[in-house]
């Protein structure tokens, strides 16, 4: 890879990891504008309008918008005049270290089991880098923080089960509580394999909020009939949205997962320009 | 209602689900802090404090980022605050039951929304810090608190409202 084109690699994943964490995408917005305007929930309400001021006070003074600005999982597209070699990583791996240092992010990468803190939020492994075809050279940076990750889950069901699959939806939002920092934003991976259907499961909170289909919708109704409501202290919008991603799978199995995402469901976008 | 550290008998006439707004010097404490001051002694003037539960950004002198981290780990660390005269604890996610009833005719908890570390740094001034050798995310910051917007929780007599909506959740989803 020539020089420039690690450059401009390291500088656009930089500049989608700075924006992801400072600026939520607009789908976003207008679902937590939405929440606000249809709660009657006076406490519910409330906790919504803070989350706006605080959305528009992270925007205006450049600051992000929650403390735990997550890890870093990446998402490129690549053309097929970009050869796809490990130095990629490399190029990937270098922005996130800039974005670390300047926007600054709080450190959250540590080794698995030391716990050791590599203060730069790189490591074995991290960023998570998922590479694809396409027509351009794009980075997409989501953050990913804990308390939402912590409360996702991975059930292996029946073939014949595929009835329970909005029971599994519901179940575990009910499980997670106030942990997540609802309302949420559920990313469900159906079919695959069991690693297959969680990277599905994530994938699917890149798809943009202000559009459900009908199972979608039917979901996202499920979850809010709990009233766990914003911050868990009650109220309709448990779940901003739900978003489904499917694949094929195995006659003997029905993996589905859930990917549970905080109310600050952040995601940016840079494209690499060509010299 | 604004309420004002320090804080005195005022908080027994708060019921979970009434929106405050808190001003004047809280002190933040993680799990390690709480380990701290177990062993070495509560390092402010505990009558009458409020404890926030959160590890804030701090750079310089300046508060850069400082939400709420999740109370729930401290379930088991919280009782000597209390006993020691804390009559009110902040974070997000609510406490147990057994935290429940040590506030019982003592305190509140109150909740501040996750995830908004942007409104909670605009709405602080640094004051002060203890055990800085735990780090920035453990220390025990001084912050002076601008009238930050908070919801009772756990009231002093015995009402929980994360427990109340919890239990509701688990009826909905035919749980019970």
């Amino acid at each position: 890879m020539d020089p420039g084109l690690y450059e401009r690699i390291a500088d656009a994943t930089a500049r989608a990891c700075a924006q992801a964490v400072i600026d939520l995408p607009a789908d976003v917005l207008a679902a937590l504008r939405h929440a606000r305007d249809a709660e009657t929930d006076a406490v519910a309400r409330s906790e919504i309008e803070n989350i706006l001021a605080n959305i528009a006070l992270a925007s205006e003074e450049r600051l992000p918008l929650c403390q735990d600005t997550g890890v870093p999982v990446v998402y490129v597209t690549l053309p097929p005049s970009v050869p796809y070699e490990a130095v990629l990583s490399e190029a990937i791996g270098e922005g996130i270290r800039r974005a670390t240092a300047t926007v600054p992010l709080r450190p959250n990468v540590v080794d698995p089991c030391t716990r050791r803190n590599t203060g730069d939020n790189t490591g074995p492994g991290m960023p998570d880098i998922h590479v694809r075809p396409g027509d351009r050279l794009a980075i997409t940076v989501l953050p990913k923080g804990a308390g939402a990750e912590n409360t996702s889950r991975v059930a292996m069901l029946l073939p014949s089960e595929v009835g329970r699959i909005p029971d599994v939806v519901v179940e575990t939002v009910l499980a997670a509580g106030a942990r997540p920092c609802p309302p949420v934003v559920l990313g469900v991976g159906i079919g695959g394999t069991f690693d297959g259907a969680a990277r599905l499961a994530k994938e699917a909170l890149l798809e943009p909020i202000d559009v459900m289909d009908d199972f979608e919708s039917s979901l996202c109704d499920a979850v809010n009939r709990l009233g766990l409501g914003p911050m868990g202290l009650g109220g309709q919008t448990t779940a901003l949205a739900v978003k489904v991603k499917r694949a094929s799978c195995h006659t003997a199995s029905l993996p589905v997962a859930i990917n549970v995402q905080c109310w600050a469901n952040r995601r940016a976008t840079a494209t690499v320009e060509r010299d | 209602m604004n309420l004002e550290t320090p804080l005195g008998d005022e908080v027994l006439a708060l019921r979970a689900g009434d929106r405050v707004t808190l001003s004047g010097v809280v002190y933040t404490a993680r799990d390690e802090a709480h380990l701290a001051m177990m062993r070495q002694g509560i390092p402010f003037d505990p009558a009458g404090a409020a404890v926030y539960h959160c590890g804030p950004v701090v750079d310089g002198d300046r508060v850069v980022a400082a939400g709420p981290t999740t109370s729930a780990r401290m379930n088991r660390l919280s009782g000597f605050l209390l006993d020691a005269g804390v009559r009110a604890l902040i974070g997000k996610g609510g406490m147990d039951a057994g935290v429940t009833e040590q506030l019982r005719d003592r305190g509140v908890y109150l909740a501040f929304t996750g995830g908004c570390a942007a409104l909670a740094a605009a709405r602080m001034r640094l004051e002060g810090v203890f055990f800085s050798d735990l780090g920035m995310a453990e220390a025990v910051w001084a912050l002076g608190l601008d009238r930050l917007p908070l919801v009772v929780g756990i009231d002093s007599r015995g009402r929980n409202l994360f427990a109340e909506v919890q239990a509701r959740a688990e009826v909905a989803a035919g749980r019970t």
